[in-house]
């Protein structure tokens, strides 16, 4: 029985740990800006990477 | 057949950048075409820096750029002035943010987040879509903040750079503490309760006993967090509250949570029984969940401007030939400064040199310029149109006609004094009984046992802890005021929806307000013209962003557009060019007949038009009435007194009457000082009194009104201090609002009684003193969560029913 304990020990850390994980989520302003983020996401980088390489290569030449 | 082959063509002619329709194809770039050169410039620009995906992500996303000044930015490599624009420098590294206006489409984040790709001193840019700001973290070494303000400019997204608007930050922090509390509150809440199970399942014999005082005390050190930090706001402001001898809702709240604390401590240490933390903690959680959804706010928006938000923040100042730009501050008395087309006047001033057309739009709401001749008294808050003029400032900034305005009380004032909100005015009575049942009920059982009698006190003050009062109102108002912003407009906070609900008076502005700006009334008196004719006119007005131009096009529907040549656009005097051979004029009786303009009247504006040097007619444009506003009016004034206020005068008392009831108060000539005297008046009287203005000289009126709303034909431009936004096209909608914001305080008093019977139920319980922790664990949340499901279902039934949502 007394293996609860450690148990009851071991689910307050997890707990604790997605507490912090909030905390830091709040603290890196996650909650500040919750639209452009998800437009961003979108943004479809290959396209430009592409284009670049081949200017670079360009003014290279 | 004709006529079908040329609509196509006309809408074909699409710019590519900013997505307006061109005057015709003669700017482009192979197949692309565009309305002006200054759409062209930017493309060209992103072109060169292989921006194009730009066009790709949203398809026409461009900001338009007629009409677009260049303006100078060399202030901004004065130090001080520069110190106070960005956050934070190390000397090599400098973040800032700017606020970008003109943000609308996905295509708007894209390159303001690839920024680095033209400015290589830009070492990172994020934008934020719904606050319309960037903010930018460049190299010192590499750029200055000139180069990127220029950059910005140069892709049509000027920042709009002021010194008073950095107060946001402010409420953006106390956002992230409610964060935070809500946080706390939560994780105390679910682990409580999970370690309370054993508890409510207390029937059922399971061996616990070495583990239940470790879960009694694991929640004693959960809950700490949660009295000492989530709900310390509610403490805070009963003590104030108190201090001013005034009990608010927080204050029963504060004792419930207090008795449930402290009575939980007793019976935990004690060892009679488990306590109530889990009711405690899932209160203050409830509790922080209202208050977070009552604080909805509108990120882009600012209710809190006043002139120096919309003055310039350096001015081009001339001393022995020489110009210098100088923070507007410090701008003094009797010095010279030149003002360039589309530049503000920063201070009452006399016009010493050039052509001064000033478009006082935003002070008063009137569109139409005003002309100067030297020596003339210019007034603060006009803005130049035409070449630069050179005016010597006779006042101080702040002592200036409009802006003395804000020296007065009325501006001094805390909005927080004006709050009555009505919750505190129940919370009063409901304090006083709660604590006399508590009273009564432990007196009763003192004489049998001193433990049932304080059992029965703490019961009935933890059982009427006011969870389901205190979170009616921000539920209700919450859902409320995201219905009004779902309709164009844009309240404040929610104690103005409960202001609203209870106004007396309504004062309108006249200029702006009930008149709209730039859709004029337009008509034609002269010699009939030709539909070739018509077609003249249309094609060389479709070249001026003038709004009467607008209006001039508007009249005629010919979709046939001939070919401009030599087009010129003198501001101020009128727009000239060759069209298919032919010389066209439109504009001021000056410039098109050169004859002087003798008889100016107030009531409409009149364009002249010529062809072929032939004087044809004349365009008079007067101001036209609102849509809706007799659909309105009708309305409000079965149930409000009216008053109008203007700064025009008198001519168009006829005209309102045929709108407004007789009895409507109208006040004309009225100064901005005036027409914030007589809403004092109004409210000396007794009345509540409701303001609706648009321009910067309604800011004193706006301010000292128990709700001042600011209408606006485009939300994101300048509106001056207020208590909501009101979006121009949902003017319409003004009485709808008005009722729905008594309707929604009717909801609240509903659910008022809806929690008090819930209370009565709970309390029959408490006096008796047999009231366990599992039924206050179930009946507190019972309570919150049915109180709020019904106010949110009521409050969005009857917005849709009225048509609202």
């Amino acid at each position: 029985m007394s293996v609860i304990f450690v148990l009851i020990g071991f689910s307050t850390f997890v707990a604790l740990m997605f507490l912090a994980a909030y905390f830091w989520s709040v603290k890196t302003g996650q909650y500040k800006d919750n639209y452009t983020p998800s437009v961003r996401i979108l943004f479809d980088n290959e396209v430009t990477k592409k284009k670049d390489e081949k200017t670079k290569s360009g003014n290279d030449a | 057949m004709l006529v079908e082959e040329y609509k196509i063509v006309s809408q074909d002619l699409i710019c590519y950048h900013c997505g307006e329709e061109c005057p015709d194809d003669k700017i482009r770039i192979g197949d692309k075409l565009f309305c002006c050169n200054g759409c062209k410039t930017v493309y060209e620009l992103l072109e060169a820096n292989d921006l194009c995906n730009y066009y790709n992500i949203d398809s026409n996303p461009g900001v338009n750029q007629k009409g677009d000044i260049k303006k100078n930015f060399d202030f901004l490599d004065d130090a001080e002035l520069k110190e106070k624009l960005i956050d934070f420098t190390d000397g090599k590294i400098t973040t800032v943010t700017f606020s970008i206006p003109q943000t609308h489409c996905s295509s708007c984040i894209w390159i303001l987040e690839n920024l680095y790709k033209m400015d290589e001193g830009i070492i990172h840019s994020e934008a934020d879509f719904l606050k319309k700001t960037v903010s930018i973290k460049y190299d010192e070494e590499k750029t200055s903040l000139k180069k990127v303000v220029l950059l910005l400019d140069s892709i049509g997204y000027e920042p709009d750079l002021n010194l008073a608007e950095k107060e946001l930050e402010k409420s953006e922090i106390l956002n992230k503490k409610l964060w935070y509390k809500i946080g706390v509150a939560g994780f105390a809440a679910g682990n409580i309760m999970m370690f309370s199970f054993p508890e409510y399942l207390a029937t059922v014999d399971i061996p616990l006993d070495g583990i239940r005082p470790v879960f009694k005390y694991l929640n004693v050190l959960f809950a700490l967090p949660v009295i000492l930090y989530s709900a310390n706001d509610y403490f805070i402001s009963a003590y104030k509250g108190l201090k001013k001898k005034i009990v608010n809702v927080d204050v029963p709240i504060s004792l419930g949570i207090l008795v449930l604390f402290l009575r939980s401590l007793y019976e935990i240490f004690s060892g009679i029984g488990h306590g109530y933390l889990d009711s405690m903690t899932a209160l203050v959680f409830f509790l922080i969940v209202g208050k977070m959804f009552q604080n909805k706010t509108y990120a882009s928006l600012n209710f809190e401007r006043n002139y120096k938000s919309y003055f310039p923040i350096a001015v081009t100042i001339i001393k022995n030939k020489i110009e210098t730009t100088k923070p507007v501050e410090k701008l003094k008395v009797g010095e010279r400064i030149i003002i360039k087309n589309g530049e503000l006047i920063p201070a009452d001033a006399i016009l010493i040199n050039g052509k001064a057309y000033i478009d006082y739009s935003f002070v008063t709401g009137e569109s139409n310029p005003v002309e100067k001749v030297n020596g003339d008294m210019i007034y603060a808050g006009g803005r130049q149109t035409g070449g630069a003029i050179e005016v010597e400032t006779i006042k101080d900034v702040s002592q200036s006609y409009l802006t003395q305005l804000w020296n007065n009380k009325a501006f001094d004032k805390d909005d927080e004094s004006k709050i009555d909100a009505f919750v505190n005015v129940v919370s009063k009575y409901f304090t006083f009984i709660i604590i006399s049942i508590a009273a009564v009920a432990g007196l009763f059982w003192l004489p049998q046992s001193t433990a049932l009698a304080f059992n029965a006190f703490t019961s009935v003050l933890i059982i009427a802890c006011p969870c389901a009062l205190a979170l009616s109102t921000p539920f209700t108002l919450g859902s409320t005021l995201r219905i009004f912003g779902k309709n164009n407009l844009y309240i404040k906070s929610t104690h103005v929806i409960e202001k609203l609900a209870e106004i007396t008076s309504i004062v309108f502005d006249k200029t702006g307000t009930i008149t709209e700006t730039g859709n004029a009334e337009i008509k034609y008196d002269g010699k009939n013209l030709s539909n070739y004719e018509k077609q003249l006119v249309k094609s060389l007005v479709r070249n001026s962003s003038h709004p009467l131009s607008k209006n001039i096009s508007d009249l005629f529907n010919e979709s046939v557009f001939l070919e401009v040549n030599n087009y010129k656009e003198i501001p101020g005097e009128g727009i000239y060019a060759e069209i298919d051979g032919n010389k066209v004029q439109i504009g001021s009786r000056l410039f098109v007949t050169e004859n002087q303009d003798n008889n100016k009247s107030n009531l409409s504006t009149k364009v002249y038009l010529s062809i072929n040097n032939e004087f044809k007619g004349i365009f008079s444009v007067s101001n036209s009435y609102r849509k809706k506003l007799k659909q309105v009016i009708s309305y409000l004034k079965n149930y409000y007194r009216l008053s109008i206020l203007s700064g025009d005068n008198d001519s168009e008392r006829k005209r309102l009457l045929e709108v407004f009831p007789a009895n409507t108060k109208m006040l004309f000539k009225q100064t901005p000082y005036k027409k914030l005297s007589y809403i004092e008046k109004l409210k000396k009287n007794g009345e509540k009194v409701l303001m609706i203005g648009d321009g910067l000289n309604d800011a004193g009126a706006l301010k000292t009104s128990d709700v001042g709303i600011s209408i606006a034909e485009n939300i994101n431009n300048f509106s001056p201090a207020c208590d909501g936004i009101l979006d121009a096209k949902s003017f319409g909608k003004l009485n709808t609002f008005i009722k729905f914001s008594k309707t929604s305080k009717n909801i609240v008093i509903v659910s008022f009684i809806i929690s008090f019977v819930y209370n009565i139920v709970g309390l029959s319980f408490a006096v008796q003193g047999i009231l366990s922790p599992v039924i206050s664990a179930i009946l507190m949340p019972l309570s919150s969560i049915s109180v709020v499901i019904f106010t949110t279902l009521t409050t969005n039934l009857i917005a849709k029913r009225r048509g609202l949502l």
